[in-house]
């Protein structure tokens, strides 16, 4: 599973780095970006789909699985 | 109290003051969205009351047509002043792109997630003094000896002006968005929370210290000094957007718990549940509403927007839309999928919402801690504000 974070949609909820913080790394400004090259480990994919379900903005994609 | 007459149509004659609507709003949204989802009232000036999930967070993004400038859900009454202060409001809340955009940027890394954590020692020691100040008592108002105490003052160490003034800060705040519609009321905060910003930017151009009011007056954007006009407008709006909504999450979430045993009894016994538990509670009892003013002629879902009608951005029906959320009337602790705008939607989310998170999680988990049994003495005496910000204002329990 691989996912990215769409710069023009975060609006900085941060709702992802609350559910996912191993996966997800927020800025002063609330800007939401993935940690590495997006690649979630098996045992986090749970949290990944938990984030992606979360986010008001609909700012998180599953960009290959 | 408010000046409402009575609704008979809600669809057609809304009023947000009315006294059914601030105590149980919950069952007109429910149905506004079957027989009128976009309401509308003449009551306040020509006003539009959107109650579905996707209507409300399209209606947010659409800041073209959708201003900014005027946010207050109770349009002022009264005269306005022929030299104001305030030239631009309360940016960035009251402000569209580019005034939004340079001020948000200000404002937001002091309410980063890291600063926020900064802030969690001071808020918890908050809510164990105030818990230690009647928990012999076996009784206590959770709202005004508890809630009410706790946004004030953390806020209040953010702008590093004194926490005793705690009680006048909320007096301030409560005047300008609970008793809107009384304009001496309303004069009256808008005077108090000027003069007080207004000597206290004096003073710290001689003597800075390391707070958000001092770092405003010194910073620069693009080479040129913040106008103090701006200064002041930011640093009333972190007050006033800073106490009274948080102060009514934290209430409205004890009320909850006080009136729902297996929803306490599983948290007492489940404190992991907190963080998801948290967004579930604001988003079922989301305190604030924001208003926008149509910009020019438009059509929204067969609804004819005239420029300068007002519109309520009511992020609180949003989040309970059956559409948007199963069994959106009930709150499920662990909810999984919880898209909540109980923050807003799009370029206006709320800067404090770290902050307000924190205040809630924190305050929840002291007092769970220490009086992890508790109910509502006399649910009659219970009272709600509503209009911009929905909240107990008493909340008198009792506790073993």
């Amino acid at each position: 599973m691989k996912i990215r974070v769409d710069p023009d949609k975060c609006q900085g909820h941060a709702r992802c780095y609350a559910l996912a913080p191993d996966l997800f790394v927020v800025d002063d400004y609330g800007q939401s970006t993935v940690i590495g090259d997006g690649a979630v480990p098996e045992a986090l994919e749970d949290k990944a789909r938990l984030a992606i379900a979360n986010c008001p903005e609909y700012a998180i994609e599953e960009i290959a699985n | 109290m408010a000046r409402t007459q009575p609704v008979d149509r809600w669809d057609t004659d809304f009023d947000v003051l009315d006294a059914g609507y601030i105590a149980n709003p919950f069952s007109i949204w429910d149905q506004l969205r079957t027989t009128c989802p976009v309401a509308h009232s003449d009551r306040r000036g020509s006003t539009w009351l959107p109650t579905r999930y996707e209507d409300v967070v399209a209606l947010a993004h659409d800041v073209e047509h959708f201003s900014s400038l005027e946010v207050a859900v109770i349009p002022f009454d009264g005269d306005e002043p022929e030299d104001p202060v305030l030239l631009y409001g309360l940016p960035p809340i009251s402000a569209d792109p580019p005034l939004h955009t340079w001020t948000r940027r200000l404002l937001l890394p002091w309410f980063s997630h890291h600063r926020v954590e900064g802030y969690e020692e001071l808020t918890r020691k908050l809510c164990v003094d105030l818990i230690h100040g009647f928990e012999a008592d076996g009784h206590a108002d959770a709202a005004v000896d508890y809630a009410q105490q706790i946004p004030a003052r953390v806020i209040a160490r953010i702008l590093g002006v004194p926490p005793d003034l705690a009680d006048t800060f909320t007096g301030w705040v409560r005047d300008v968005l609970e008793f809107a519609d009384d304009p001496e009321r309303r004069v009256h905060g808008v005077d108090g929370l000027l003069t007080f910003f207004t000597e206290e930017v004096e003073r710290r151009r001689t003597e800075p210290g390391d707070d958000l009011l001092s770092e405003l007056l010194h910073a620069e954007v693009d080479g040129t000094p913040v106008e103090e006009s701006v200064v002041l407008g930011m640093a009333a709006l972190v007050l006033i957007a800073g106490v009274d909504t948080t102060w009514s999450a934290i209430g409205s979430s004890l009320w909850h718990l006080a009136t729902h045993p297996d929803d306490r009894a599983r948290l007492v016994a489940e404190p992991s549940l907190m963080p998801l538990a948290v967004e579930e509670l604001l988003r079922a009892y989301s305190p604030v509403t924001m208003a926008r003013v149509v910009t020019a002629d438009v059509e929204f879902e067969g609804c004819p927007m005239k420029a300068g009608d007002k519109l309520l951005m009511n992020f609180p029906a949003a989040n309970r839309d059956p559409e948007a959320f199963d069994d959106a009337d009930r709150v499920v602790l662990d909810r999984a999928l919880n898209r909540h705008v109980a923050f807003g939607s799009g370029i206006h989310r709320c800067a404090g919402s770290n902050l307000a998170r924190m205040e809630l999680r924190i305050a929840l988990e002291e007092w769970l801690a220490r009086i992890p049994d508790f109910h509502l003495s006399d649910q009659a005496e219970v009272t709600w504000a509503g209009g911009q910000v929905r909240g107990p204002r008493i909340l008198p329990v009792v506790f073993a």
